[in-house]
């Protein structure tokens, strides 16, 4: 099977890109061959990383599945690409919420109908993350980082709701923001680097150095934009309210479920690593961030009258609790993190495709409208009930496992980041938990329980059916499975999120011992 | 099967599954599976207890060691975290009165819940309850009960808000979860410490219970760890077992089925607080210095509640409310006892009291569904109910007395032992808040009994007895609640032989534990004097009442006659004005102003930057297009002024959202891009 090692991840990567292909190759008028062949290109790359799932060597925290290919040798930037554990479950988590999206889209297409171009947009940003995930090379990660970007811009602007074009553009340029500062730092990465590179294998090992510490500093702080509004962290946000809210619920699924958690990877490979002094004087300021957008994102949801709104400012909560474990540096901290991410993108992507749904269903996703699914649509309802227990941290389903491994990291962060700080952070999270347990249950109070309103009391509101079971089952029961016996993936991040942590250990102690000494004398 | 004692939550867990998938498909729609399942596991759970109990007789010198197993649950830096059972006397004491309350209350509901809308969905609900709570009960490590705990939390929200339709009953579901869940902000840290207080005293953290509770009484972590952990927990327990000042969830969980009732405060929920006190005794013994006497937080807040629990009895019109301000008050008693270090009669209280109180509300729900045409008003609806249900009222009185602190009755047993432990601790204080409680119990008791029973019927139903699937499970509780307390009185001791504080570390026969730390507390003497005085005083509670009541004495109307008295009822009334404070300013503050103020300055100031630099960037771009191309570089230099007036134009474009435009643009930008390093590549 030497073969498929080899060619492992450039089929998983671009797969999508043929199925898109072929795609323009049918008749716009021949819809089911467009599906039929939008899903088994799906299910095929899927396949890819099944197959990769088996092979994977789980008790070694290294790269695997590499390829390591001469491409812009102008500018010392190679096709590197490489899988470990960190990378892994988001890779296979983007693989799988694919095919998903292509089922939920079965009948589920926005307006303007246009199977064809719709999933083939799926498939072109199918190619972008499993590429972001994949690269090891600056260049290529950073091609792959934009690349996500048109396909979602499209999805918002062409099939958004009726803000989309301001949503569209405000998702765009300010991502791009990020970015420029972003390529700035991977600029200077290479030049300032003991060993001008691109590879992200080598500048993980060299850990930043040749670089003068105030310049880290920068570069770090480079870095951290380009990862922070895509995360997004407090205060760079306010691009995803509006695009949740505009995007088709399909979109809203990808970008919540794949597309944030480009951010959050970032800073694990890319950040922490490369400059891990950086990343140590920076993090009371992550941590600060991350617990401010923990209790403010809750808040916001308090005051949000629109269901899907309120799921966004949701992530952003969710997403400060991944950030808190980051900045700890500590492996609960970044196992939590990345268990966060998968947790999330879950639970997350659920709630969007239940409040699609309902809006389908309803025309509204005004809660103060809604009201008595349960009576209406109890199999719906439920389900809305079962994925807000989840999202609020119940222990027993997947979201606790990136909560509360991200609290007790935030108790003993890592090298000489200040403890005091960060307990009061982990209070402050803990706290968050509470208030995310008020907007979910009062969202669920409000759209579930008591009496259908007058306007939908004669509605005929069918409950869940055929490609919606198919869609969700697979999220609800992942769901479940994680939550009870969390292993499943913390043995697959453990090994790899322990290396780089240990690594990261270090060096802080040796940069953190002059300074210590010094301080003794 | 005492080594394959996870299977007893296993049980319930599946019939939970089978229940929702299956049930509405089977003949009585899906209360045989939950019934066969919690009937299972309660044979296996009285295995279980006589396997610990047989392990007496030939017992080695240094005690019976709890039997535990564990398996991976998951890891982080290399280590792995498990998770398992951890079997005593306490466990196993536990998983017998669940699963027997349990069983008896899923009878009950067959009767009582027969033409509910959503029966199957509440039989369903009642197992996994049960599953949760036996889950929390076997677990060996902090982190599993705290998956336990808060399932245990969900399960209650659903049946508390089990008839969602009318929003009073959600509204009260959700006070019940949000309470316990501010309550869990605490429990959450306290978990996290355990870990790093093993950690401090060992070098390898762990959440096991047996190893929290050694380093917590080792001497080798700092006592300010100890302290916070412990605060941590408690306030975790005062949320779940409904201590002041978080108790104000429990009188309204009331809105749910009356046999759930009786299950959240005998069994479950509630007990889970105390249960967890007495898990995890090590910490609270040593961070809350219990063993040094005088007052001490825990205590306090037990002593609390269980005067502010009685006195709110006195003015509730619901016999469901009575008894629900009287859970708070026993509630009170154990978490005291934990407090003043009291933990086998703290237990002991636990165990009796699971009895006659889920006689108590079994028996109000029993009024209820045949005697006062689903009313639980005591004023309007009752009356004169001894005469139409007769089997009702002698157990629900049998409750009552038991519940009183009347000799030789269950409750007399372990009441007394936790007065005698505070007076034999040097915790005085605490003897005396708890001869006053047993006053006061007395006496709303004989309130309740009073108004539901005698007199003349008020109601407007057809008062009858009820079936006997209602009142067979009210003899063998009433059995209980005579007989449960003998276990322990003297002489036997055999409730305190079995279960004993120093399982906190795995074995009941400590040598240091025993008697160096807990000597004077675990084995209070039987004290002649201070029984008879508490009977005394329980019977003069119930002399009063009955003055008062039946005898019509005493300063009735006084609330008319005095204003203070008036003022003092009104506070009552409302309930201490906890649940406006509670709702109406700290709730209705976060979810009305500052949560809309939150998303005002996203709104205005946040996104007002992102959109003030979006239109700086247009603004720009039209004045480099109008002024700066137009009026100061054109006709200058005309071919830059070209370009960036293209540049602009986009731009100008773009914003004004020309987005097919823009999409061209961009499009052939990464095809271009594409293509330029496509050659590149050929060309290297």
């Amino acid at each position: 099977m030497n073969w498929f090692d080899d060619w492992a991840l450039p089929l998983g990567v671009f797969l999508p890109a043929v199925g898109m292909v072929l795609l323009f190759f049918i008749p716009k008028k021949n819809e089911t061959a467009i599906k039929a062949t939008a899903l088994l290109t799906t299910v095929v790359t899927f396949a890819v990383g099944v197959v990769i799932l088996f092979r994977f060597n789980y008790h070694s925290g290294t790269l695997q599945f590499t390829v390591n290919e001469q491409w812009i040798p102008v500018i010392h930037s190679r096709f590197h690409v490489g899988i470990d554990g960190i990378s892994l479950p988001l890779l296979v988590l983007s693989m799988f919420i694919c095919i998903l999206a292509v089922i939920y889209s079965w009948d589920h297409f926005p307006e303007p109908r246009n199977p064809r171009a719709f999933l083939a947009l799926i498939l072109l940003l199918e190619v972008g993350m499993n590429g972001t995930f994949a690269a090891q090379d600056l260049i290529l990660f950073f091609v792959f980082f934009e690349f996500v970007l048109l396909p979602m811009f499209f999805m918002i602007g062409v099939w958004g709701g009726p803000n989309r074009q301001y949503a569209a553009i405000k998702f765009f340029l300010f991502t791009l923001f990020g970015s420029a500062l972003m390529l700035v730092a991977f600029l200077a990465l290479y030049f300032l680097s003991k060993h001008p590179t691109f590879d992200m294998v080598q500048l993980a090992k060299m850990h930043g150095e040749g670089i003068a510490y105030g310049t880290q500093l920068l570069v770090f702080g480079g870095l951290f934009l380009g990862f922070a509004i895509k995360v997004p962290i407090f205060p760079f946000h306010t691009w995803l309210p509006d695009a949740h809210t505009e995007a088709p619920t399909v979109g809203s699924v990808l970008l919540a479920a794949i597309m944030l958690k480009l951010g959050t990877y970032g800073f694990v490979r890319i950040a922490i690593p490369f400059l891990p002094r950086a990343a140590q004087a920076w993090a009371p300021w992550i941590g600060l961030l991350a617990v401010i957008g923990i209790i403010y994102g809750s808040l916001c949801c308090l005051a949000q009258r629109d269901m899907k709104r309120l799921i966004a400012f949701s992530s952003v909560a969710h997403m400060g609790f991944v950030m808190l474990g980051i900045a700890t540096l500590t492996n609960f901290g970044i196992n939590a993190a990345i268990f966060g991410m998968v947790a999330h993108g879950l639970i997350t992507g659920m709630l969007f495709f239940v409040a699609g749904s309902i809006q389908e269903r309803f025309n509204t996703r005004e809660m103060s409208r809604l009201g008595g699914l349960l009576t209406q649509a109890p199999k719906l309802g439920w389900i809305l009930g079962f994925c807000a227990m989840a999202s609020l941290g119940l222990p027993g389903l997947a979201g606790f496992w990136g909560e509360f491994p991200a609290i007790l990291s935030a108790y003993q962060p890592a090298g000489n980041i200040s403890d005091i700080t960060f307990r009061v952070y982990m209070v402050v999270a803990a706290v968050g938990t509470v208030l995310a347990a008020g907007y979910l249950l009062w969202m669920f109070q409000k759209v579930a329980f008591g009496t259908p309103k007058d306007e939908f009391k004669d509605a005929h509101i069918h409950d869940v059916h055929g490609p919606e079971w198919i869609a969700w089952t697979p999220l609800l029961v992942l769901i479940v499975v994680l939550g009870i016996y969390p292993n499943f993936l913390f043995k697959v991040t453990d090994p790899a999120v322990t290396r780089e942590t240990k690594q990261v250990a270090a060096v802080l102690q040796q940069a953190n011992r002059p300074k210590t000494e010094a301080a003794n004398r | 099967m005492i080594d394959y004692a996870w299977v007893i939550p296993l049980v319930p867990a599946i019939s939970f599954v089978l229940i929702l998938f299956f049930g509405k498909r089977m003949k009585y729609k899906g209360a045989e599976i939950g019934i066969a399942a919690v009937g299972a596991s309660f044979v296996m759970a009285c295995i279980v207890a006589g396997q610990w109990i047989a392990k007496f007789h030939h017992a080695p010198e240094t005690g019976v060691k709890a039997v535990t197993h564990a398996g991976l649950w998951w890891q982080n830096g290399g280590q792995k975290i498990t998770a398992g059972i951890q079997i005593d006397g306490l466990a196993a004491m536990m998983m017998f009165v669940v699963t027997l309350i349990s069983l008896l209350v899923h009878i009950y509901s067959t009767a009582y819940m027969h033409d509910d809308r959503r029966y199957t969905y509440y039989f369903a609900a009642l197992s996994l309850f049960t599953a949760s709570m036996l889950l929390l009960v076997v677990a060996d490590n902090t982190l599993l009960m705290l998956c336990g705990w808060e399932l245990v939390g969900l399960c209650s929200f659903m049946l508390i808000g089990h008839w969602w339709e009318e929003e009073p009953n959600s509204n009260a579901a959700l006070k019940a979860f949000f309470t316990t869940r501010t309550g869990d902000v605490g429990l959450l840290i306290g978990v996290v410490l355990t870990w790093f207080m093993v950690k401090a005293a060992t070098g390898r953290g762990s959440f096991n219970i047996v190893a929290v509770n050694k380093a917590a009484l080792g001497g080798k972590v700092s006592h300010t760890l100890v302290l916070v952990c412990a605060s941590g927990l408690l306030i975790a327990i005062i949320g779940k077992s409904g201590q002041f000042p978080l108790h104000t969830w429990l009188p309204d969980a009331m809105a749910g089925p009356t046999p759930v009732s009786a299950l959240i405060h005998a069994a479950t929920m509630v007990v889970a607080g105390v249960y967890l006190g007495a898990r995890l005794y090590g910490i609270f013994w040593s961070g809350f210095s219990i063993g040094h006497g005088g007052v001490n937080v825990m205590a306090a807040i037990g002593g609390i509640t269980i005067i502010i629990g009685a006195v709110l009895a006195f003015v509730q019109r619901d016999i469901k409310k009575v008894l629900a301000y009287s859970t708070i008050s026993q509630l009170g008693y154990m978490v005291m006892a934990l407090g003043v270090g009291a933990w086998t009669a703290a237990i002991f209280h636990l165990f009796t009291h699971a009895f006659f109180k889920a006689l108590l509300f079994l028996g109000a729900g029993s009024v209820s569904h045949s005697g006062s045409h689903h009313s639980f008003d005591m004023k309007e609806d009752m009356g004169g109910l001894r005469k139409y249900m007769p089997q009702t009222f002698t157990t629900f009185v049998i409750g009552a007395i038991a519940l009183a602190g009347i000799f030789p009755l269950a409750g007399f047993w372990s009441k007394d032992e936790i007065l005698v432990t505070a007076n034999q601790g040097s915790y005085d204080v605490f003897l005396y808040v708890g001869l006053v409680g047993a006053f006061l119990t007395a006496a709303y008791m004989t309130r309740c009994v009073y108004l539901t029973f005698f007199g003349e019927y008020r109601g407007h139903g057809h008062p009858h007895e009820s079936p006997p699937a209602i009142t067979v499970p009210l003899w063998i509780l009433a059995f209980f609640a005579v007989v449960a307390g003998i276990l322990n009185a003297p002489h036997v001791d055999l409730f305190k032989k079995w279960i004993n504080p120093s399982s906190v570390v795995g074995r009941t026969v400590d040598p240091e534990l025993i008697h160096h730390i807990f000597a004077r507390f675990t084995e209070p003497t039987f004290d002649t004097t201070a029984a008879t005085i508490s009977v005394l005083i329980a019977l003069v509670g119930i002399a009063i009442g009955a003055l008062y009541y039946f005898g019509d004495k005493g300063p009735h109307g006084l609330t008319q006659r005095s204003g203070a008295a008036k003022v003092g009822y009104t506070f009552l009334e409302n309930k201490y004005y906890l649940d406006h404070l509670y709702t109406d300013v700290i709730v209705g503050g976060v979810k009305g102003p500052i949560a809309n103020a939150s998303y005002w300055v996203n709104q205005h100031v946040i996104d007002g930057v992102v959109n003030g630099a979006g239109k700086g960037t247009s603004l720009l771009a039209n004045f480099t297009y109008d002024v700066l191309d137009r009026k100061v570089v054109d006709g200058a230099i005309n071919e830059t002024a070209n370009a960036t007036g293209w540049v602009g134009g986009r731009f100008r474009g773009l914003q004004s959202g020309k987005v097919q435009q823009y999409a061209l643009v961009l499009f052939g930008a990464v095809g271009l891009a594409s293509f330029v390093l496509a050659l590149v590549y050929v060309v290297s």
